[in-house]
């Protein structure tokens, strides 16, 4: 400290005190020279020995004015009173750790978001200011500098879902030289998109362009891949967690078996294709889902293996020429430990069954989309042959419905974002494939992004006929000359105000996404939050889009919302990109917002063991204490508030902080006049926390 | 000039504002979701009534029972405890633990004299700046119809509708202070020891 600046006397509490304008965001409203007047009057006696206002104080001057004051004037305590701590609480921290204090000493308090821009009356808003600035002032005297928590950052990865997402955040860190553990429940990777045919705007082959990356994923020196696998628990903490991963059995020696398909070929029982085939084709009892599948290693339907079911046959077992089958395998956990987590466990599609009026399940000819995408591959079911249910009636009139299950109140409110193009997609390869009169029924035409307007350019000029409405109903009731023997699609089209009745052979309903079925026991199970609905929510939905809220859980494609393959793949990338950085750093700072027990005060009632989700807190039974691992704590303070004894403390919202911040700010009433207090007699808060604690 | 309308009597600065009541209303928010709905409601200008002024915990979970009291001791004339959606806690499930306590805490309140409409729950994810907004507004409303926190508003009546404050004096209002309560805190037992 410089020699002119003043030393504070032990114990003293010298607080400065600095009112942000942020040019008329703040100013607009709340007299902000009379709140830093009235802090530097009516907050003397709390310790405020400078309060000043600045035009915008997250600027180089602005922080300038704390480093400087921390110097000259010796202070050892700052509040600032501008934005939301979610913005700039890390700006003022760095300019008081400038100015030589514990940066944990300062306290940035809401005037912007919860004051000048939600309220109007420039007094009442003044007054609630004061209130804020007070309830600031109380909490910093109690603050304590804290130091950050550093934890080592072990190098190798968990990516769980091996879609396009899970891939590319795979191959991103396998390339930079790190071990990837890359986990898929399904027997292969490739997720949703090995199912598609072509892929919008370009008509890519779908396969083309994706094998190549699994097949680098499946082979790559730094990658375990794990298919067929579930992770079923994760302990732990960024840097350091601890994965459960259960290895479900493939009765396939995976050492042994070679891929060569002589089993899939011999196998008699031929089974329905719910998952890849999307119940239109079949696959043998024993089976890889497809040809170009990533491990080639099959695995066997134990529910349809008619070994499993009589006891006889083993025709895979007589013809493996490599003895691998192993109708003995059992289930198999494995637990491996990592430093990051990056969840990329895609989508279900919207079951088109419940929407009743549209006929699916109940009329043949209605399709969803993922059935014309197996439709239309040529390595599916029909050959790439675009035929009605029957198998082999090409379509002459196809009529496409966007919107099923998305934008609709009923279902879900949300644009599922790919289904325009998705529907797009098809009225070409209707086009392409049969040359049928294709009908195409939108609500709006949502086409943004690089090439995908011109692509719907492209199937206006090829004759699509285009119909602005959300059909009411499909049905085969006919009643008009040319409606026999049809689906009729009744619409209102808002174009021109009319009812219409379209015949057409065949409905293709272009289904909406939706989380997974199990996103929310996901969700627990890797201590991450997720929408009402299901999706992954982002740590900041612009600025931080594949992170969470928890340290080292990192969320690719469409695990967040529904995203078309570009996005999902950026993700992948961006995620791997967050994890490689931390990877580099070998360690890493986390906030020192902990719980710690004074094993002193414990009496070893264990109330709050139960109440922590992180099972951070354990039991020494032989000195009949609990304790609390601060790397395994995320600092919800719930044990804290639990505590009979008041043995926990949660540092950064201590019982002091925040009954003094409450103090401070019930010091003004609304019209910013001294607040009356209760004149009740255990108001005074040491017999209420006393009477509480009894 | 006489077909001009009449002006308007124009309000009397204070007068309006002395028949309206304006609460003060403390109101606890989470890190993850209430705080950064209220975030949300300010940046997109969502506008609501000034009485309620927000502290910030990490957790709905942390929520100390205390700091409810404290608040109304140092008189708040309500309390408005929010947290994540049930299911949606950052935390996993913490806020369940705060629902539990703040389920406690309005018999309590109401024990202590105060109307349990003047410690309310909302929840708010972080997308729901509006729906903070408009729950703001309807707590605002119902405190201001409540009038101050006239506390005490009468004597201690326990869960069970008991009046201590009745029952103590029944056993002659004994200067030293309540008797002894044997049994702790289960108040069957604290009326069978006043009887």
């Amino acid at each position: 400290m410089s020699g002119n600046g003043h030393q504070p006397a032990e114990g003293e509490i010298r607080i400065g005190v600095y009112v942000c304008h942020c040019g008329s965001n703040i100013a607009g409203t709340v007299d902000v020279p009379e709140v830093a007047r009235w802090a530097a009057e009516e907050l003397k006696d709390q310790g405020v020995v400078i309060a000043r206002d600045y035009r915008f104080m997250c600027s180089s001057p602005g922080q300038e004015l704390v480093t400087d004051d921390i110097v000259n004037l010796g202070l050892n305590r700052i509040v600032v009173a501008a934005c939301s701590p979610h913005l700039h609480e890390n700006t003022f921290r760095t300019a008081t750790a400038r100015g030589g204090l514990n940066p944990y000493l300062c306290e940035l308090v809401s005037i912007r978001e919860q004051d000048s821009w939600v309220h109007t009356d420039k007094a009442a808003a003044t007054a609630k200011a004061k209130a804020i600035l007070a309830g600031g002032v109380e909490r910093v005297r109690r603050n304590t500098p804290l130091e950050p928590i550093t934890v080592d950052i072990n190098p190798a990865t968990l990516v769980v879902g091996g879609g396009i997402a899970g891939i590319q955040a795979t191959l991103e860190i396998a390339d930079a030289g790190f071990p990837v553990y890359l986990v898929e429940k399904d027997a292969s990777i490739g997720g949703h998109m090995a199912q598609f045919d072509k892929t919008f705007p370009t008509l890519d082959c779908a396969a083309c362009i994706l094998t190549p990356r699994m097949v680098s994923a499946g082979t790559h020196p730094n990658v375990t891949l794990l298919t067929w696998s579930e992770v079923t628990h994760v302990d732990g903490f960024v840097g350091n967690f601890t994965a459960t991963i259960r290895k479900k059995a493939r009765y396939v020696d995976e050492s042994l078996c070679t891929g060569c398909g002589i089993c899939q070929e011999k196998c008699p029982k031929n089974v329905i294709d719910e998952v890849y085939e999307a119940g239109l084709g079949y696959r043998k009892a024993i089976y890889t889902p497809f040809d170009q599948a990533v491990p080639r290693i099959p695995v066997i339907d134990r529910e349809n293996c008619t070994y499993f079911e009589k006891g006889t046959c083993k025709a895979c077992e007589k013809f493996c020429e490599k003895d691998a089958i192993r109708f003995d395998q059992q289930d198999e956990e494995i637990t491996i430990k990592v430093g990051n987590i990056i969840l990329a466990t895609g989508y279900d599609i919207f079951d088109a069954r419940q929407i009743a009026q549209y006929g699916y399940g109940r009329l043949p000819n209605v399709f969803t989309s993922l059935e014309f995408e197996r439709l239309s591959n040529s390595a599916g079911p029909t050959n790439g042959r675009v035929v009605l249910r029957d198998g082999v009636t090409e379509p002459k009139t196809v009529g496409i419905i966007h919107c099923v299950g998305s934008r609709d109140r009923n279902f879900n409110n949300y644009c599922s974002a790919i289904c325009c193009m998705q529907s797009l997609k098809f009225a070409h390869l209707v086009k392409e494939h049969t040359g049928a009169t294709v009908y195409d029924f939108y609500i709006d035409m949502r086409t943004a992004a690089k090439g995908y307007d011109e692509f719907y350019q492209r199937v206006l000029e090829e004759g699509t006929l285009f119909v602005r409405g959300k059909p009411a109903e499909v049905t085969e009731a006919g009643r008009l000359p040319g409606e026999e023997g049809k689906l009729i699609v009744q619409v209102e089209d808002t174009l021109t105000g009319r009812q219409r009745r379209i015949p057409v052979d065949m409905v293709v309903l272009s289904v909406g996404l939706q989380p997974r079925a199990d996103a929310k026991e996901m969700a627990v199970r890797f201590g991450i939050s997720c929408s009402f609905d299901g999706w992954a929510i982002e740590k900041h939905p612009k600025l931080d889009p594949v992170a969470t809220m928890t340290e080292g859980v990192f969320i690719a494609g469409c695990v967040s919302g529904p995203k078309d393959i570009p996005a999902s793949v950026s993700q992948g990338a961006a995620a791997a990109a967050r994890v490689l950085g931390r990877i580099q750093q070998k360690q890493m700072n986390l906030e020192p917002i902990k719980a710690t027990i004074d094993a002193e005060s414990c009496s070893g009632c264990r109330i709050c063991n139960a109440l922590c989700p992180y099972n951070a807190i354990t039991f020494d039974s032989a000195k009949a204490v609990s304790s609390i691992n601060a790397a395994m704590c995320q600092g919800c303070g719930t044990c804290v508030a639990a505590c009979p004894a008041d043995a926990i403390t949660g540092t950064g919202f201590t019982d002091e902080q925040v009954l003094a911040q409450i103090e401070g700010l019930l010091r003004v009433g609304a019209d910013g006049e001294p607040l009356k207090r209760s004149s009740y007699p255990v108001a005074h808060h040491e017999t209420i926390e006393e009477a509480v604690r009894a | 000039m006489s077909t001009q309308a009449p002006v308007a009597p124009v309000p009397v600065e204070g007068a309006a504002t002395a028949t309206t009541f304006e609460p003060v209303i403390i109101g606890f928010t989470c890190n993850w979701c209430s705080y950064r709905a209220a975030d949300l409601a300010g940046t997109a200008r969502t506008k609501y009534p000034p009485n309620v002024r927000l502290i910030r915990l990490m957790c709905s979970g942390r929520l100390d029972p205390t700091f409810v009291l404290k608040a109304f001791a140092e008189g708040a004339d309500a309390v408005m405890v929010s947290g994540c959606h049930p299911g949606e806690c950052h935390y996993i499930e913490q806020n369940y633990k705060a629902l539990r306590r703040f389920r406690l805490l309005q018999r309590t309140i109401e024990a202590l004299g105060i109307e349990p409409e003047r410690l309310q729950l909302v929840w708010a994810s972080a997308a729901e700046g509006v729906r903070l907004a408009g729950e703001i507004a309807r707590v605002t409303e119902e405190v201001r119809a409540l009038g101050p926190l006239d506390w005490p508003a009468g004597d201690i009546v326990d869960v069970d509708g008991v009046n201590l404050d009745a029952a103590w004096e029944a056993t002659g209002g004994d200067e030293s202070g309540p008797p002894e309560v044997p049994g702790g805190a289960n108040p069957d037992h604290a009326v069978e020891a006043l009887q």
